[in-house]
């Protein structure tokens, strides 16, 4: 088990330092950081000295090192077009953007889930053929479409919930939240449905499968068997056993919902990270650029290894360090 | 067959269909059988003559579109085919017990044996947690699992394959059922385990009074452990008797090729020993007796109509041969 | 054949292609009247993309052509002031919304099949020389496939856009948006097709015919394109037209989030942003008939790529 944690963590750090990697170059090929810095009127011998005193004038391999020995005490630089530390500026609007992503992957694995096992338990039932029907739509659906979509029928006619923005929110000091308030709430069921709509089919639709395989095996068989009644069957042993290998992919699926934040955000007008990168592409305001990447790819990394966790956790074969022939 | 109501199962004329793209296809055609409590039956033939399906299709597990067509399925004097699915599944498990061919995919890999054993006894017995547990316990002693009590939080693939196969046969034993299906029970063992494992299901059996359908295809197993033996063909039970006489001198020429009797030097004999061909296709039934086409003494008669059943001996065979061939056929064979 | 000794199992690509039409393709298409109608909506998506200038009444992207009193006539409609009608109204401009559509379609058409293209050169490429070299060529190619795979494409893109928009000159953004955005959407599509090329060809490479090739001394180019190949070209088909949904649908989102096509020459994506504006206020058709449009051609596409992979049947994963 040990082993295992300890090789997955050298695996995430590699990629951590692979994603680094690009980021660093973006600081250091793209635009001319020193010209950002000390601005059109510094003198020649100015920019060489900033250039020594930013260590830019040592070789690639020391720059770089310099460059994670930085970013690991959490100094990931000034952002070009506000003048203020970007991490700041993430750390402002991370909360919008987590509590956006957190409602749209409860919505996704939820109903997922849900539509995944109904569909895989009443195949020939009409409303599971109009849901796998609906899912191909769905998959086909550009991501900001749906939103557009929703704020029409919901905002425009219907006039139920608000079109964009999050609503009121909270201050706690350290985080603001949305979820305190009526006109919080309000405002992420739009954009939560429109992050989880896309994932929440895929989901479903990889539940079903593996639902229909299990359902096939000889142990569903054996327990149908001996007199286990249909509950038992379907959510006691066919459900564990479909899970299991489907929250591999379940998780990095919903890691991708904070990355795909950003249209949801756009189409919102939600203040979160995701809005913050898209200013960020058009005025070319790298040190941001670079930050969000580090971000995401964190994120990513962590949600993997929680997986893998959590596989260990809910398999006991692989506690006891059987190896298996489908992993 | 002249079991009364007394038989513990009674299956009468029962037929599985399929119904497919290319017509409806009959994987078990018209059987009939009975058997008494206490009862060791053994229904032998090649794979795809419709063994396993008549023993899923006996408990209800027939996978759709799969379905019994016709027939009837009695136990003690109830007809349970048809039953609603509810009161089908109050059956399984509690009075008809099943054992499948592969120890190693029968239990789910994600509970603890204790925790699939509990479950089925509770389902079926009014006990307690606690007590479903001791009965956990009795049940891996009985089956001869060493260190029952710890074993029983033990997961299954912690078990070797013979382990796995007697933890089978103790959830099938479970709620005590009058019957029990075991579906190839050693054929996915190793040849030094099966021997032990025909030895607990059959002592287990013997001390419950628990009548078994034992489905295989080694006739070394049914002469060891059968009362008595069924010959599919094709979907259809081409003969049926006391297990010394259908091995010793077998009626039907399909049973006696089945035996493999010594080879002889005559032609008609060694075409008869070998058995030319394969079993047909389901698409592919011949008219009259499915055997026909590889039946070194098949007639006109053979090729147009289907033998009926008829009562020879202690048993019965489906074959147009007369008594006087029959027994000439079967003096052949131990000759 | 001629420099080869051996009995090859091959057959010519021309032999190939019409045993692929004469086989069942051209009989499930004919089965399928759902693929017929995504054909027939690609098809007259892409006739009106190519001959735009021919088929719109006007080029709405000229500002001398438009008359701002034809601004937001409804579709069907007779505008009160010029007594012109469009069939699917105009803009706040005085565009009629049929022409942008034509246009729109084709910019978007045309980044769209330009970026599956580059995807297409690039994955099977690497994927080609990952497979048939193996070892640490192939361990580096399918790391960095490994590593770009874990992010959405559509973030991968973004950047690259983000590092073009860098490193080009600020006065040449939006002439050389369209031919950015292909390259963003290329490089972050590749590594599907790397992975199934790679997949293909280990197999291919094992097999006897390419063993013997091999010894004979082919050369490693030569026995990759004449046997590894067309191979691969099924499932690269298959990926391929399910990646032009994605591609289409990615371009569409980039201009949506305003990093693609500028307004000036726009895309559907770009449409749907500007048309985004009267949601509220009533005139629907300005957003309503680009949204149609995109829809109705990412799931055409979307359904051609499932037939296709249904009726070849290859062994995608």
């Amino acid at each position: 088990m040990l082993a295992f944690v300890l090789r997955r963590l050298f695996q995430a750090i590699l990629v951590m330092l692979v994603v680094a990697l690009v980021s660093f170059s973006l600081f250091r090929f793209v635009g001319d950081p020193i010209s950002v810095m000390v601005g059109q009127e510094a003198t020649q011998e100015d920019r060489e000295r900033m250039r020594q005193e930013l260590g830019l004038d040592q070789p690639f391999p020391v720059q770089f090192a310099a460059y994670v020995g930085r970013i690991v005490q959490g100094e990931f630089g000034i952002s070009y077009r506000v003048g203020r530390p970007v991490i700041d500026l993430i750390l402002e609007r991370l909360p919008a953007t987590l509590e956006l992503a957190f409602c749209a992957a409860i919505f996704a694995l939820v109903f997922g889930v849900g539509f995944g096992v109904f569909t895989a338990l009443r195949r020939a039932r009409f409303s599971s053929k109009a849901i796998m029907t609906f899912s191909l739509i769905g998959v086909s659906l550009p991501t900001f479409l749906i939103g557009i979509g929703l704020i029409y029928l919901f905002s425009v006619e219907l006039k139920w919930l608000p079109s964009f923005g999050r609503g009121q929110v909270t201050d706690l000091g350290f985080w603001t939240t949305g979820f305190l308030t009526l006109s919080g709430l309000k405002s992420m069921v739009l954009p939560a449905i429109t992050l989880g709509l896309f994932q929440m089919t895929l989901i479903m639709r990889l539940v079903r499968s593996e639902m229909l395989e299990v359902l096939r095996t000889d142990y569903i068989k054996f327990a149908r068997a001996r007199g286990l009644s249909d509950r038992a069957v379907h959510f006691g042993h066919a459900l564990k056993n479909t899970l299991i290998p489907v929250i591999t992919i379940m998780g990095i699926k919903l890691g991708s919902l904070v990355a795909f934040a950003i249209i949801t955000e756009t189409v919102f007008q939600w203040p979160g990270v995701g809005f913050l990168f898209i200013a960020s592409v058009q005025s070319v305001d790298i040190p941001l650029m670079a930050t969000y990447l580090l971000l995401v790819a964190l994120f990513f990394v962590t949600i993997n290894l929680i997986v893998d966790m959590l596989y260990f956790i809910v398999d006991p074969r692989l506690k006891s360090g059987v190896a298996l022939a489908r992993h | 067959m002249t079991e009364t109501s007394e038989a513990l199962l009674e299956v009468r004329d029962l037929v599985v269909e399929f119904p497919t793209r290319r017509g409806i296809l009959r994987a078990v055609d018209q059987i009939s059988f009975s058997l008494m409590p206490g009862e060791v039956l053994g229904l032998v033939g090649e794979s795809g003559a419709g063994k396993s399906l008549t023993g899923t299709a006996l408990i209800g597990l027939l996978e759709p579109p799969g379905r019994i067509a016709s027939g009837t399925v009695r136990l003690k004097g109830q007809q349970i085919n048809g039953l609603p699915p509810e009161e089908l599944r109050k059956i399984r498990g509690r009075r008809i017990g099943m054992v499948f061919q592969d120890p190693l995919t029968s239990l789910n890999p994600l509970y603890r044996v204790g925790e699939q054993l509990i479950e089925t006894i509770r389902t079926h017995l009014p006990l307690s947690e606690a007590e479903a547990r001791q009965r956990a316990v009795d049940l891996l002693m009985e089956v001869g699992i060493p260190a029952a009590e710890r074993r029983l939080d033990s997961y299954p693939h912690e078990f070797s394959g013979g382990m796995r196969q007697r933890v089978v046969i103790a959830l099938a034993l479970a709620a005590e059922p009058e019957l029990v299906i075991a579906d190839e029970p050693t054929t996915a063992l190793d040849v030094s385990v099966q021997a032990q494992i025909i030895a607990v299901l059959k002592r287990l059996c013997r001390e419950k009074n628990t009548a078994v359908i034992l489905i295989t295809h080694d006739m070394g197993v049914i002469a060891e452990t059968a009362d008595r033996v069924a010959v599919m063909y094709a979907g259809r039970i081409v003969e049926i008797g006391p297990v010394r006489d259908v091995i010793k001198s077998p009626r039907h020429p399909y049973t006696k090729g089945l035996m493999g009797s010594i080879p002889d030097p005559e032609a008609e004999a060694e075409r008869l020993i070998q058995i030319p061909g394969s079993m047909p296709r389901l698409t592919h039934i011949p008219k009259g007796c499915a055997f026909n086409p590889r039946c070194g003494f098949a007639n006109d008669q053979c090729r147009t109509e289907r033998p009926p059943v008829r009562a020879v001996g202690k048993g019965s065979v489906a074959c147009f041969l007369d008594e006087a061939q029959l027994t000439a056929l079967s003096l052949e064979a131990r000759r | 054949m001629r420099d080869t000794p051996t009995a090859l199992p091959r057959v010519s690509l021309q032999q190939k292609l019409f045993r692929l039409w004469d086989s069942d393709i051209a009989y499930s298409f004919r089965q399928s009247p759902v693929t017929m109608a995504a054909g027939f909506v690609v098809l007259l998506i892409l006739i009106g993309a190519v001959f735009a200038p021919l088929l719109a009444t006007q080029n709405p992207f000229d500002p001398s052509g438009l008359n701002l009193m034809d601004g937001k006539t409804a579709p069907m409609a007779v505008n009160e002031f010029t007594q012109n009608s469009y069939l699917l109204g105009t803009d706040d401009q005085g565009r009629d919304i049929l022409s942008t559509i034509l246009y729109g379609s084709r910019a978007s058409l045309l980044v769209g099949f330009a970026a599956v293209g580059l995807a297409m050169l690039i994955g099977v490429t690497l994927g080609l020389i990952a497979g048939y070299r193996g070892g640490i060529v192939d361990s580096i190619i399918m790391r960095i496939a490994d590593i770009q795979l874990t992010f959405p494409s559509i973030l991968v893109a973004m950047l690259i856009f983000g590092v073009f928009r860098g490193v080009l000159p600020v006065q040449s953004h939006a002439t050389l948006a369209v031919p950015v955005l292909i390259l963003a959407i290329g490089f972050s599509d590749w590594p599907q097709y790397a992975r199934t090329v790679r997949g293909v060809t280990m197999v291919e490479r094992n097999k006897e015919y390419v063993q013997a090739a091999r010894v004979i001394g082919l050369a490693p180019l030569t026995i990759m394109i004449r046997h590894v190949l067309p191979n691969v070209l099924g499932p690269v088909l298959v990926i391929g037209t399910l990646g032009l949904a994605l591609a289409i649908i990615a371009e569409a989102t980039l201009s949506y989030l305003g990093v693609g096509v500028p307004p000036t020459q726009p895309s559907l994506g770009t449409l749907i942003r500007v048309g985004q504006e009267y949601i509220a206020s009533g005139e629907w058709w300005i957003l309503f008939f680009p949204s149609l449009t995109l829809l109705a051609l990412a799931l055409s596409v979307n359904l051609l790529g499932d037939w296709l992979r249904d009726a070849l049947n290859p062994k995608l994963r």
